[in-house]
């Protein structure tokens, strides 16, 4: 055993993807195509994947999967697969369809994520994903999406943050709604066809390995608390982000990092846990009885405009009394070519910097006020109230609803909060993970946005993933079978049911006193304070040693009550609790660890004498792809380091800069 | 604020259900009504009572997972749905009742907790365009017009919630089977199996164990996406002309 670094993990081997055809770039994906192997039709019906997650990446998979003939069964912990979390998202999706003629290709697409992931994620996928990106419009608009449309009958798009072309489709402020229940309803036609079975208030709580390879799940049905052990040949995890691990972010109640994390548990690497995207238009905290932060769609940074004033005094003053001379539009003063419209760190950064002056507006939070303005003044000067509720209506009410305010007559107040996580499962071209046979997809996996994620390119990614990549890669994997099939009795099926029947027990049986919540909230607090959106080597420190009492006691002292055969919410949580506590402190490890500051990972110690991030490019051009390890007496986790390196050919590495 | 709570409390689909009473205090009147039952839980919690189950997700009125009756009114007094329902609608002092959503078709799981997988099964029997992944022509090889697309889209804001359902004396769906049948009529790409659609969901909604439509237009007030009544024209205009075709 090497011995440790910082007194925190090990170091491992190097690892690489070696799925990637070895062609020009451009050719890549029509090679990987050809070169996977086919399954014949009639071999299809003897072969079976499992779905963990039926977000966009989950459903969209599960619908394409189904009908090319698969057995396919999926998961997922709501009450039906349309409530996934991919709903929530407003703004819009990418794709380098060029219908506007302002120089969008491709490529174009490819350089701007792979610049915008500061040049931290891996070139071939990326360029797949430009190049898939026009088809999914395609097929959403086969499936009925109602994106938005001009007169002509034609689809309108807008450009959106970090970007200079008007790329995004989008479907009002709800593109997600709409494009999952797209894919929803393709999935469903499967169920209809009997190719796809559909398990929901079911969570998957194991992975079963056979001889190394991923053979099946155990998941609980969360209405009759029944153990249940599904088998097949391959596993697909889209189970989405895991940044609830903050307690307070844009995500739904339920998000979790369990099934990725038991994955990651039985082997799989995990890609750069520590790159959080933390988002710029958020309704701002209010209280401590909050259960998330909303979301306002990035989308309002075109015709919004962010300012706060120029002067402290100024701050709690009604701000249409404040004038235009006394307004600090710093976006556009800081970054006149992009102006508002800069990336989302950068624009959160910045946020963050002006209320830490004391220039912050909206109520005190402790003796902070946390918010600044974006203002639609000048957008309902120059179009019509009508025209502006068209582009933004919905959100507007929204923000009014929560709020209590019409942004129609008062500048909204908005403030960064954690949205999004880059990191996931390690996985290579074909989405395969260190596991033969398991898959992830979507936003559980790390492959595409590198440090930082642009606006709209998720949705991309999740349905580029779901319809068009995933289903093509498994083929090669799947081309193997038909497997010899697994015992329902076999000694990993029997260990994997009974380690989570096993876990829990233990939860109902601890009646310690403090509740699930309690412990979220606090890990939430302690994440967000040393590994949101500053991270210094001390308060990592600091944050592991937290984190690690936290876990202490969480397993000495949590209170479940309740069964475990029948509906039992806390339990549900005080799982994915359980979880959050360990995945946090490999998150400040891996903060910890890289000392450099690049998109959403900004390390105090490493930036330039105006305040911007600094990379190290040198040092730091690798995915850090974690094994999982842990120190029996001390609890501890002990991770293994091992580096991808990135090598970029055919995009020249730049220090960003959006001045 | 102060509020007293009437909460229905049912251990199981078969058990006997009854109200219980919970007084609750320290409410402000930016808390949203599920994050008051939050506290009211961690308090529950703390005294070594099970929580009350209810089902919730997103939490921004979008997922359409949270639904409750409250005080008889199917997500509350607003238009929205439970999760965006603040308690600054409320009056400080005032008792409140919340139950589940009830129709024979929703059958209940737990406390507030229903079973709305009949809505997943009528989708299913028919409410989707069929068209294999790839075999998508080129966007715009189609154009739709601007009107049809806003109508479409106005009809697929449904987040299939239930409320509608939960709203109408005859626990009727024609709200959201209406809305998905406006949905996909309004497009070019939805014409073919326009009359096989209408068909096999309204079928399956009656052997689903929903009732029908007496116009009463309940459903319409209760829908926090402000689905139009005129979806239900829609439905019934296209479920006569499907009959019409097949004689
Ligand atoms: C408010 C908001 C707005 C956004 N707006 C945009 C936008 O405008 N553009 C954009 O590109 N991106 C946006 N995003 C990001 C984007 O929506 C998500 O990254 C994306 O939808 C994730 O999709 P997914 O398919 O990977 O997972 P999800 O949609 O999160 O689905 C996860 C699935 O996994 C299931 N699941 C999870 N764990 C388990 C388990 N243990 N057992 C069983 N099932 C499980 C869930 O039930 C669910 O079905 C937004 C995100 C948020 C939060
Ligand atoms: S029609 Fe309205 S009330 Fe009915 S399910 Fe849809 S959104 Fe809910
Ligand atoms: S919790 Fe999603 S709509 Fe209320």
């Amino acid at each position: 055993m090497t011995s440790l670094v910082d007194g925190l993990y090990r170091k491992g081997e190097p690892i690489r993807d070696t799925k990637a055809p070895d062609v020009d770039i451009t050719k890549m994906w029509t090679q990987a195509k050809f070169d996977n192997r086919l399954v014949n039709p009639a071999n299809r019906r003897k072969l079976s994947v499992i779905i963990v997650g039926t977000g966009l990446a989950g459903g969209a998979a599960a619908a394409t999967l189904g009908e090319a003939g698969y057995n396919v069964k999926t998961f997922c912990y709501q009450d039906s697969p349309r409530r996934a979390h991919s709903i929530a998202a407003q703004g819009g999706i990418n794709a380098a369809k060029n219908y506007n003629d302002d120089g969008d290709s491709t490529y174009r697409l490819f350089y701007d994520t792979v610049k915008g992931g500061d040049y931290r994620s891996r070139e071939t996928n990326v360029y797949r994903l430009a190049e898939v990106s026009t088809n999914i419009i395609d097929q959403c608009v086969a499936q009925g999406v109602p994106f938005a449309r001009d007169y002509g009958g034609l689809l309108d798009n807008r450009s959106f943050g970090g970007v200079q072309v008007a790329r995004t489709f989008y479907a009002a402020g709800q593109t997600g709604q709409q494009l999952l229940i797209g894919a929803y309803q393709a999935m469903e036609r499967q169920v209809a066809a009997g190719s796809v079975q559909s398990f929901t208030r079911h969570e998957m709580l194991e992975v079963i390995v056979v001889d190394g390879k991923a053979r099946g799940i155990i998941a609980r049905d969360m209405v009759t608390g029944e153990v249940e052990t599904h088998l097949a040949d391959a596993v697909v995890l889209a189970s989405g982000g895991y940044g609830n691990v903050f307690f307070l972010s844009t995500n739904a109640m339920g998000s979790n990092v369990t099934a990725t994390w038991r994955a990651h548990r039985k082997g799989a690497l995990f890609g750069n846990p520590c790159y959080t995207q933390i988002h710029p238009t958020c309704i701002p905290v209010s209280g401590d009885h909050q259960s998330k932060l909303t979301l306002m769609s990035e989308s309002l940074r075109n015709d919004g405009r962010i300012w706060v004033p120029k002067n402290r005094e100024d701050c709690d003053k009604d701000p249409r009394d404040i004038a235009e001379e006394d307004r600090d539009y710093y976006l556009e003063r800081i970054y006149p070519a992009f102006g508002n419209l800069v990336p989302r760190d950068i624009a959160s950064r910045q946020a963050k910097n002006v209320c830490d002056e004391g220039r912050g507006v909206g109520p005190l939070v402790g003796d902070f006020r946390r918010g600044v303005y974006l203002d639609f003044s000048s957008a309902l000067a120059r179009m019509s109230e009508e025209q502006v509720s068209e582009k933004y209506g919905n959100l507007f009410d929204m923000y009014e609803r929560i709020t209590g305010e019409s942004p129609y007559k008062v500048p909204m107040r908005i403030y960064p909060a954690v949205h999004y996580t880059m990191g996931g499962l390690w996985v290579d071209y074909d989405l395969e993970t260190t596991i033969p046979g398991l898959f992830a997809a979507g936003e559980a996996n790390f492959s595409d946005h590198g440090a930082n994620r642009l606006g709209a390119s998720s949705l991309m990614q999740c349905l580029a993933d779901g319809y068009f990549v995933l289903p093509n890669t498994i083929r090669q994997y799947l081309a193997d079978g038909p497997f010899e099939p697994v015992a329902e009795d076999a000694p990993e099926v029997i260990e994997a049911q009974q380690s989570v029947q096993q876990r829990i027990d233990t939860l109902l049986s601890i009646n310690g006193e403090r509740t699930v919540d309690s412990f979220h909230k606090e890990l939430g607090h302690v994440m967000w304070e040393y590994c949101g959106m500053e991270r210094s080597e001390e308060g990592l420190r600091k944050a592991i040693g937290l984190i690690r009492g936290l876990r202490e006691e969480f397993w000495r002292n949590v209170r479940v009550l309740g069964a475990a055969d029948t509906l039992n919410q806390s339990l549900e949580k005080a799982g994915r609790v359980a979880d959050f506590l360990e995945l946090g402190e490999l998150m400040c490890i891996d903060a910890l660890h890289r000392r450099e500051s690049c998109g959403g990972h900004f390390r105090a110690e490493s930036q330039t004498e105006d305040g911007e991030a600094l990379r190290h490019d040198d040092e730091f051009a690798y995915v850090a792809a974690w094994g999982f390890g842990g120190d029996e007496d001390t609890g501890a986790l002990v991770p293994t380091l091992h580096k991808e390196d990135l090598t970029y050919k055919f995009i020249e590495l730049k220090q960003r800069s959006y001045k | 604020m102060k509020f007293t709570l009437k909460i229905w409390r049912q251990t199981g689909p078969d058990a006997q259900g009854e109200l219980v009473t919970y007084p609750i205090e320290d409410v402000t009147d930016d808390m949203s009504f599920l994050e008051m039952l939050d506290v009211l839980n961690e308090q529950l919690i703390g005294r070594g009572d099970e929580p009350v189950a209810f089902d919730s997700d997103c939490r921004e009125g979008i997922c359409g997972m949270c639904g409750l009756m409250i005080s008889g009114e199917a997500h509350g007094p607003e238009v929205t749905t439970t999760c965006q329902l603040h308690m600054r609608s409320f009056t400080d002092g005032d008792t409140i009742t919340v139950e589940p959503w009830r129709a024979e078709a929703f059958p209940i799981v737990r406390d507030l907790v229903v079973d709305r997988s009949a809505f997943d099964r009528i989708i299913e029997a028919g409410g989707f365009i069929s068209v294999n992944t790839g075999a998508a022509p080129e966007a715009h090889s189609v154009p739709v017009p601007k009107a049809n697309a806003d109508r479409a889209f106005e009809a697929a804001k449904c987040i299939g919630c239930g409320a509608c359902v939960a709203a109408c004396p005859n626990a009727s769906a024609m709200l959201f089977m209406g809305a998905k049948v406006t949905h996909l009529g309004e497009t070019p790409q939805g014409q073919p199996e326009r009359d096989s659609r209408v068909v096999s969901m309204v079928n399956q909604a009656d052997f689903e164990g929903f009732g029908g439509c007496t116009n009463i237009g309940e459903c319409s007030s209760a829908c926090p996406k402000e689905i139009p009544l005129d979806v239900i024209s829609t439905l019934n205009a296209d479920f006569r002309s499907s009959r019409k075709s097949q004689r």
